[in-house]
């Protein structure tokens, strides 16, 4: 894997062996093993039900691995109660203390280590300054919007200085707006203030906005840890390759490997040249994956260089904005997406594809990835 | 302000359309008033109309006042210095001799026997020895004769405080107070000051029945506010399967389980841990025992539907922050529950205050609360008055008490119940 390549930091929190398991049958974390480097923000990406909410409540103390071992700076913290772990977390409802201020909620982690009240006061009001919010300290939380109690939540997080905070799907309750200026605030505070930093969120974007590096889980099982660039641009398998980002998925069998890369015959007829990066052989059955932003679309009968040309047909433009996708039928896949950048291909705008026009598509080899099957 | 600023032409439109918010809401809060119409007037009949007349019966005092008129005429302009003149007595000869032939002389006589001990028969007998109207001038002297009370201030200064038409006379009476001869207030003597006590003891069993029932009835409404819904419901059926059993039978029981011959002491009896029957019923321990096991409903169900509302994110999000358990309990949870337990503490302790059953099948003759001797006035003695004022005592305490529940609540609520 490309992160083994990197010289690694010292590693803060080690997942070892973890295995959890509810019910005694179905394991909802199969075999995890996990480093997080100290300083670092590390985001656990999945659907739900992939173990990743799990994985943060086991590293939290509030589930119990069934196997393994969890180190926190090199300290076992398997049998450690939550409260000794000095780890700050953020939940997805903010729970907020309601029946305390602000002031209140943000000073309890200091006065639960018995922090002198100077002290405390000054860290309190940094805290708030940080969050920009001194001025509603005798608020109570029910008075304060969304956005504003996670704020507040996220000062009392980090106001004891803990060696790592974790945060559980925190923006998940909020607008798209605010959420983007929350995804900003959070990293620009983990930059400054140089903590570690666990994340989980179901939402890609999120996860590429914010993250040094991702975990994607799938299945109890994490599929790959990477950069975000990394994870987008060179996925391990199908799931990573459809879950972060959009991506077009066509069937089809492998016939010839050359070196890295391989001729695929698509179910449908035709054949097209793509990367091979986890395919079992030849004659073995794959998915092809190709992001929508790859592709080109050319008209009937224009010539093209490349060594990839589909026939396709046209179903639908939606038109989004700062760009529009064309939604096509290429080789049995009725929902093969191409991103049309505005002015990128003044010929081909999206209010000039009729539905129904018959096109063809081009994409260079190497944006096409021979994955396992789906 | 901008619409202040738009002179009149604003303040114009303004009034229609708020006439307007108003026709529209009308039929609205027709619709509201008349769903809520038939409780109302059942109300008014069945609780605020008793509980007025009650109130107004704890002060009303006409008894005396119809049975010996002219008498109560001409001792209101008397002073009360000495004894009353020639015309009183003359008057009080004549309402004697009226009030013999309609047969309203008795109620007359209990009324003032309330006063003062005695009465009864002093104006009975002087019915009995009264044989006309005397001669002019020659009242005073006749009563005297047939009997010497006549001849006492504190006869006549009682007649002419019961005279009324209303009295502070059975209030006093229900908080131990009394007027003297020169209408002073001061201290009942001492057998019949016992409804201080009797006050001071409701309120006592009360309060540790309340108590009681926070200590069993937290730990049970916290399991049923956590448990997994299946065993909640479960568990919630046996919270409330004392309400599918009549008051009565349950009360019963505990004399069968409690009893000098009862299962427990049988039980402990026979496991050699006393030789002697310990004495578990008609006793205070009795009566706290079976009220908090008919009040603790009460208790749990306010505590249970506001430990619902408290989301387990805030015990984890306490751990998290380093808040060891009990700290975590103590900070976080408690204080989310006191309006749960206030309100559960208010409804036990004032139904308690009302406990009339229990207490009187369970309880000594030293443990009947407040609300025996109400029963005792109206039923057995018919004395209405008193029951009503202490009725009314009971009323004005409870009340009291909800408005400094209320006060508490609200101060709370502004000020924040807790300070680091």
């Amino acid at each position: 894997m490309e992160a083994g390549l990197v010289t690694p930091a010292p590693a803060l929190v080690r997942f070892s062996g973890i295995q959890k398991t509810y019910d005694g049958e179905h394991l909802v974390v199969k075999n995890l093993d996990l480093d997080i480097r100290k300083g670092e923000f590390i985001t656990l990406l999945g659907p739900s039900g992939s173990g990743k909410t799990t994985t943060l409540m086991m590293l939290a103390g509030f589930e119990v691995p069934t196997q393994g071992e969890i180190y926190l700076a090199d300290r076992p913290i398997k049998n450690m109660p939550p409260h000794q772990r000095d780890i700050g977390m953020v939940f997805q409802n903010y729970a907020l203390f309601p029946h305390l201020t602000i002031e209140e909620n943000v000073a309890f982690p200091l006065s639960v280590r018995k922090i002198n009240k100077a002290e405390t006061q000054a860290r309190v009001k940094a805290a708030l300054r940080m969050i920009k919010m001194e001025t509603l300290a005798q608020r109570r939380p029910g008075q304060l919007s969304g956005g504003q109690q996670q704020r507040v939540a996220l000062a009392r997080a980090l106001v004891f200085n803990p060696q790592l905070v974790l945060m559980d799907e925190p923006l998940g309750a909020l607008d798209k707006r605010l959420r983007e200026q929350m995804q900003l605030e959070i990293k620009q505070l983990h930059e400054t203030m140089g903590i570690t930093v666990v994340y989980v969120t179901h939402d890609q974007s999120e996860a590429l906005t914010m993250s040094d590096r991702i975990a994607v889980f799938n299945d109890g099982i994490v599929q790959q840890i990477d950069r975000p660039d990394a994870l987008y641009e060179h996925p391990v398998n199908s799931f990573v390759a459809n879950f972060v980002g959009e991506s077009n998925v066509l069937a089809g069998t492998v016939e010839t490997i050359e070196k890295d890369y391989c001729r695929v015959a698509l179910a449908a007829g035709g054949s097209v040249m793509a990367r091979a990066v986890n395919i079992a052989g030849a004659g073995a059955s794959t998915s092809l994956s190709v992001r929508p932003e790859r592709i080109a679309i050319i008209p009937d009968g224009a010539s093209s260089d490349g060594p990839n040309r589909l026939p396709a047909k046209v179903q639908n433009t939606i038109y989004l904005g700062d760009h529009a996708l064309a939604v096509l039928d290429v080789a049995g896949n009725a929902e093969f997406m191409v991103k049309l950048q505005p002015g990128a291909h003044d010929s081909l705008r999206h209010s000039s594809l009729r539905p129904g026009e018959n096109v063809f598509i081009t994409f260079r080899p190497e944006d096409c990835l021979a994955l396992d099957p789906v | 302000m901008t619409a202040t600023s738009l002179t009149g032409a604003n303040a114009l439109t303004e009034v229609p359309l708020k006439r307007r918010l108003r026709r529209a809401e009308r039929t609205r809060q027709v619709k509201a008033l008349a769903l809520v119409l038939p409780l109302l007037v059942f109300l008014l009949f069945t609780f605020a109309g008793p509980i007025a007349g009650m109130l107004w019966r704890a002060i009303d005092d006409r008894e005396v006042r119809q049975a010996l008129p002219q008498t109560v005429a001409a001792l209101a302009s008397w002073d009360g210095k000495d004894l009353p003149d020639e015309k009183a007595y003359a008057a009080l000869a004549s309402d004697i001799l009226a009030a013999r032939a309609s047969g309203t002389i008795a109620i007359a006589a209990k009324r003032l026997n309330y006063a003062l001990n005695g009465f009864r028969t002093i104006l009975t007998s002087t019915a009995r020895n009264l044989k006309a109207v005397p001669e002019p001038g020659t009242a005073r002297e006749t009563l005297g004769k047939i009997n010497p009370a006549w001849r006492e201030r504190t006869t006549w200064t009682t007649i002419k405080d019961a005279g009324g038409p209303v009295t502070g006379f059975y209030l006093l009476a229900a908080l131990d107070l009394t007027r003297n001869v020169d209408g002073a207030i001061v201290a009942a003597p001492p057998d019949q000051a016992i409804y201080r006590d009797v006050f001071g003891r409701t309120f006592l069993i009360s309060l540790g029945v309340t108590v009681l029932c926070l200590l069993l009835g937290f730990p049970v409404a916290y399991l049923l506010a956590t448990l997994p819904p299946g065993r909640s419901n479960l568990l919630m059926i046996f919270v409330l399967l004392p309400f599918w059993t009549s008051l009565l039978v349950r009360t019963c029981a505990w004399i069968v389980l409690l009893q000098s011959k009862g299962v427990v002491n049988d039980s402990l009896h026979w496991l050699g841990i006393i030789d002697e029957p310990l004495r578990l019923i008609y006793n205070r321990f009795g009566v706290c025992v079976a009220m908090t096991h008919v009040l603790l409903p009460f208790m749990i169900l306010p505590l249970y539907s506001s430990m619902k509302a408290i989301s387990p994110a805030y015990m984890r999000a306490a751990a998290s922050l380093g808040a060891p358990p009990l700290t975590a309990f103590l900070r976080i949870y408690l204080p989310q529950t006191l309006p749960g337990i206030g309100a559960g503490g208010l409804l036990v302790f004032i139904l308690a205050l009302g406990y009339y059953i229990t207490p009187a099948l369970v309880g000594g003759a030293a443990d009947q609360m407040i609300s025996y001797f109400i029963a005792l006035y109206t039923t057995e003695t018919a004395n209405w008055g008193l029951a009503s004022a202490l009725g009314a005592v009971l009323l004005l305490a409870t009340i009291l008490l909800a408005l400094v529940y209320g006060k508490l609540v609200q101060g709370q609520q502004v000020t924040g119940g807790m300070k680091n």
